[in-house]
């Protein structure tokens, strides 16, 4: 049964094993096809079209079932590997064991941003950015660029405490939980780590940076903690709406899922505590 | 590595369906705006044209389909140094792009400005499938 476990509590093995999968996923060509699809997804999601991956209800189960699918490629690799997540409201700073040489590698340096240290620098020679919206091919962050700071647990909490999934126009200026924890409007959670983080992570291609995989796997368990603290609130729409995915439609690319598929994690996981 | 022409089409289509979308939710407000995909019932953003750090930034009224197609700015299309830079009109009025997909600013000239900033002298390329 996969656990996801909060990163920091990683044993160097386990950080090993992860950093290897990845390595190796990168080395067959399986895991851009995950920067390309992500990125594929990004461009086409607008707020008054068609609306899957992003800016809409289907952002979280979207997101649920492309972490599933990745964590499967990296499984396929080594069995004992599950997705860790990141909280970002207790490992706030670039100093976090996340960022250290053993892990992710730590910032980018300041003349190019380029990432010196750890499995994913470019100079390693087995993490080429190669689907990319710019001439570089070289990881890069920026993290808390211009004193920018990582939302806290008070933050986290005001959003869990919405009680409606989403409202119409179920798009990026929507108010309730789900845009709130996208961060389109309000105190901005997912976004502004994006933000935070910099480089790739800024732009339409971040998952070409592995600690996307991290950030949204705990996006994913705010996901799971808010559906514990509202068991009466649910997905939303529920039918007949234009341009967004209802709670029975499937979802692109899949084309065999829906978002009522993607409601109870514990049928793919569990996380290290409850949610 | 090829351009992803198709990709850029299916886009193109997907601003002309949401045309219709936004049609239907906010009724005459976008009926009456002259541009069919943009959100926000607000006035067009100007043109620019300029240099900004040692970078040729321009925006205005895309010349429809084709290689610099609009996408879902709205019909309105932003290059740097010549190469299109993929833009996106919020709901709100605010915009991103391909390379600040995540912090929306106000005008497609600051777009191009932090594009420009974020780039560090990088040319944008047409994006690549492997
Ligand atoms: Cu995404
Ligand atoms: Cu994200």
């Amino acid at each position: 049964m996969t656990v996801r476990k909060n990163q920091a509590s990683l044993t160097a093995d386990e950080k090993r094993r992860f950093v290897d999968a990845l390595l190796e996923l990168k080395r067959s060509g399986r895991y851009d096809t995950f920067v390309t699809t992500h990125n594929a997804f990004i461009m086409s999601d607008t707020d008054n079209g068609d609306r899957v991956g992003h800016r809409s209800p289907s952002f979280l189960p979207w997101h649920r079932r492309f972490l599933i699918e990745f964590e499967q490629a990296l499984q396929s690799v080594d069995a004992t590997v599950n997705l860790p997540y990141w909280d970002w409201t207790a490992d706030r700073t670039s100093r976090s064991s996340l960022w250290a040489p053993d892990f992710l590698g730590g910032t980018g340096r300041a003349r190019d941003g380029q990432v010196l240290d750890g499995a994913f620098a470019r100079s390693a020679n087995r993490w080429t950015i190669n689907v990319r919206v710019d001439g570089r091919d070289y990881l890069r962050r920026d993290l808390g660029a211009g004193g920018r700071q990582l939302p806290t647990r008070a933050e986290v909490d005001s959003v869990l405490a919405m009680e409606t999934y989403d409202m119409a126009p179920w798009n990026s200026s929507s108010n309730g939980f789900r845009n709130h924890l996208e961060g389109w409007r309000g105190v901005n959670l997912h976004n502004r780590v994006h933000v935070w983080v910099g480089g790739q992570m800024g732009t339409g291609v971040s998952p070409n940076d592995p600690v996307f995989w991290l950030h949204h796997a705990f996006i994913d368990k705010l996901w799971a903690d808010w559906q514990a603290r509202h068991p009466k609130s649910s997905y939303l729409p529920a039918a007949g709406t234009a341009n967004v995915v209802d709670l029975g439609d499937t979802m692109r690319p899949w084309n065999d899922v829906t978002p009522a598929d993607m409601l109870d994690h514990t049928r793919h996981y569990t996380f290290d505590t409850a949610a | 590595m090829s351009h992803i022409t198709r990709r850029r089409a299916l886009g193109i289509a997907a601003g002309a369906a949401g045309a219709a979308a936004g049609l239907a939710v906010a009724g005459s407000a976008v009926a009456d705006a002259p541009r069919a995909a943009a959100p926000a019932a607000g006035p067009a953003p100007a043109s620019f044209d300029e240099v900004y750090q040692g970078r040729r930034i321009q925006g205005g009224p895309a010349h429809g389909g084709g290689h610099h197609g609009g996408h879902h700015g709205g019909g309105y299309s932003v290059t740097i140094d010549g190469e299109e830079l993929h833009v996106m009109q919020n709901a709100d009025g605010t915009w991103i792009s391909v390379i600040n997909h995540y912090e929306p600013v106000a005008t497609p000239k600051s777009l191009a400005r932090a594009a420009v900033r974020e780039l560090q002298g990088a040319p944008l390329v047409p994006l690549t499938l492997g």
